[in-house]
């Protein structure tokens, strides 16, 4: 099975999120890009079936920060081809740009299945996944926690609200939204990572954006009412004093 | 383009989602003089779900293979009824079937999409869209393109009761298009498999997200849980790493909860979390993190250490106990 996985990068909210001066987007110099953490499931996901029932993985990324260090990882982990997509992504990418960036490999590639993370944090403009299937005319299931692949179709595992899980059969090709991998992303000690950088090289491929699709924001800022909830005061002890009294007054102790 | 607003009814086993009617209450609240409000049903005997939806006319499709969500057919049903009605905005629900549908729609019709809406308010001729980003960490407002736009929302900008209407709407069906052709198809439900306690009926529950940092500190929690009484919960990072069942899930693709105390240790508040906890009579909020969204949602709130607090906090419930 040939699988290609489009992955995207989205700021690290460990670090401090500051707006640039024109107060409708994030300052670009001060963000820490990381890989979107639903695309790390599904670049596992896609490891895991070509483990299983053999096959390519090829991992697709944008050029941002890090992601030399996100294509290597994941030819550590197993994928087989690594892609890095050039283009000026100094103003972000919108999800629907990213989508067509990917696009014509994928129709190059003409690949069995595209996995890809259910959603990224920062998107504003819907998921990569459904984007592509519709770019592609292709079948979609999205929130996917299990896959098995079968003669010219796959079987999905999709969640639902309240713990409910449904069982698809999706035909071939088709693009799927991973929300979780069968197994947790595995950890590849930076030895391997290494071995790989010397080894396995990264293409090259260079593309325009076309935003089309996307909105503009106008204002971007942080949530009204931040101070709603009452802080407790004190240390440790007399936190845990005040906790006691709120948790006895509201008769759960 | 006119002015309507078509909503995409979400059900799921013959059940009505509350996100319909948190739709249905924006769009009431949007819809000028003259739009219409338009429901679109999709399923199989259940135009009496039209019943009590606040719309002005509910387009109701039957089919045997629409008994249940097909994301493929749901997207094609829709984008029919878009490039007939010409809405000036769709709205889904930004959930596991919106979500599936929206993208594809607005890529086959070319047609903008804003999605994680919590808001739409008019502003002059304008519409804008607020919406929660980066985990809820920031808001993002802006003005609706003057064309026909995709939106999918959050629950929590609406009360559910106002997408409600005492009043039947006028249902007109539709006829089914071809569906033999379907690439999706579903083969069962599965229910939630190991339910060793039903989360959904604690009055406490002790909940942890990624600030727990390693599986080992869930021991911490499990302590505080016993001495207070309480159970013990996750947010999905902690379940995607087996750490705790899917049954202890609290969220968008898990259980929505309603307990007399939340106790969220470690939990940032992203809004795929907090819109299954805000039917809770208190939330407690304990995060590192002092502008953690959480706190916007929690009635207390200490940045302290939840592995420092929580052995502390145990140690006074048990002593409470004894007493």
């Amino acid at each position: 099975m040939k699988i290609l996985v489009p992955v995207q990068f989205v700021p690290d909210l460990v670090e401090e999120l500051v707006i640039d001066a024109s107060g409708d987007r994030l300052d670009p110099y001060s963000i820490r890009w990381k890989l979107n953490e639903c695309d790390d499931h599904a670049i596992e996901q896609a490891i895991l079936l070509k483990e299983k029932y053999g096959g390519t993985v090829s991992v697709l990324a944008p050029d941002f920060e890090g992601v030399e260090d996100a294509l290597y990882a994941a030819g550590a982990k197993g994928a087989d081809r690594l892609v890095r997509l050039c283009a000026d992504f100094e103003g972000g990418a919108n999800t629907h740009a990213l989508a067509r960036l990917f696009l014509p490999l994928i129709q190059q590639e003409k690949p069995d299945l595209v996995l890809t993370g259910v959603q990224a944090y920062s998107s504003m403009d819907g998921n990569v996944g459904s984007l592509l299937a519709g770019m592609l005319d292709w079948p979609y299931v999205g929130y996917v926690s299990g896959v098995k692949p079968g003669d010219r179709k796959v079987w999905v595992r999709k969640d639902f609200p309240g713990g409910l899980t449904a069982e698809l059969e999706a035909q071939l090709p088709a693009v799927l939204g991973i929300q979780a991998a069968e197994t947790p992303p595995r950890y590849v000690p930076i030895s391997k990572v290494r071995q790989v950088m010397k080894t396995c090289k990264i293409e090259e491929v260079n593309a325009d954006l076309d935003p089309a699709g996307g909105v503009a924001t106008r204002e971007l800022r942080p949530p009204e009412g931040a101070t709603r909830a009452t802080m407790l005061d004190g240390d440790v002890e007399a936190v845990a004093d005040q906790l006691v009294e709120i948790l006895r007054a509201q008769g759960v102790l | 383009m006119n002015q309507d607003i078509l909503v995409l009814v979400e059900q799921v086993r013959g059940q009505v989602a509350d996100i319909t009617y948190t739709m249905l209450a924006q769009a009431r609240q949007l819809a000028s003089a003259g739009a219409k409000i338009v429901a679109l049903l999709i399923g199989n005997d259940a135009e009496a779900l039209s019943q009590d939806l606040a719309a002005d006319e509910v387009l109701y499709v039957d089919h045997p293979a629409l008994k249940e969500f097909n994301g493929e057919a749901y997207a094609h049903l829709l984008a029919e009824t878009i490039t007939r009605l010409a809405p000036r905005l769709v709205l889904l629900g930004d959930t596991t079937i919106g979500a599936d549908v929206a993208g594809w729609v607005s890529a086959r019709l070319e047609l903008p999409l804003v999605s994680c809406c919590r808001t739409i308010h008019a502003e002059g001729g304008d519409w804008v869209f607020v919406s929660p980003v980066c985990g809820g960490k920031l808001v993002a407002e802006g003005v609706l393109p003057a064309q026909t736009t995709v939106v999918t929302m959050q629950p929590g900008g609406f009360r559910t009761e106002q997408g409600r209407s005492a009043q039947p709407p006028h249902v007109a069906r539709l006829e089914p298009p071809a569906l033999d052709g379907l690439r999706i198809t579903l083969k069962q439900y599965t229910e939630p498999q190991g339910e060793d306690v039903d989360i959904t009926h604690q009055p406490l529950l002790v909940a942890v997200g990624r600030g727990i940092e390693r599986q080992d500190n869930l021991d911490v929690v499990q302590e505080l849980a016993d001495a207070l009484g309480g159970t013990v919960c996750a947010t999905r990072p902690v379940v995607d790493q087996n750490w705790l069942p899917t049954s202890r899930l609290v969220g968008k693709s898990g259980k929505t909860v309603k307990p007399t105390v939340y106790l969220a240790l470690g939990i940032s508040g992203a809004p795929e979390h907090c819109e299954a906890i805000t039917g809770s009579e208190m939330i407690i909020a304990v995060n590192t993190d002092p502008v953690a969204p959480i706190f916007n949602l929690a009635r207390y709130g200490t940045t302290l250490d939840l592995l420092d607090l929580a052995p502390v906090l145990a140690e006074k419930a048990r002593a409470v106990k004894v007493r």
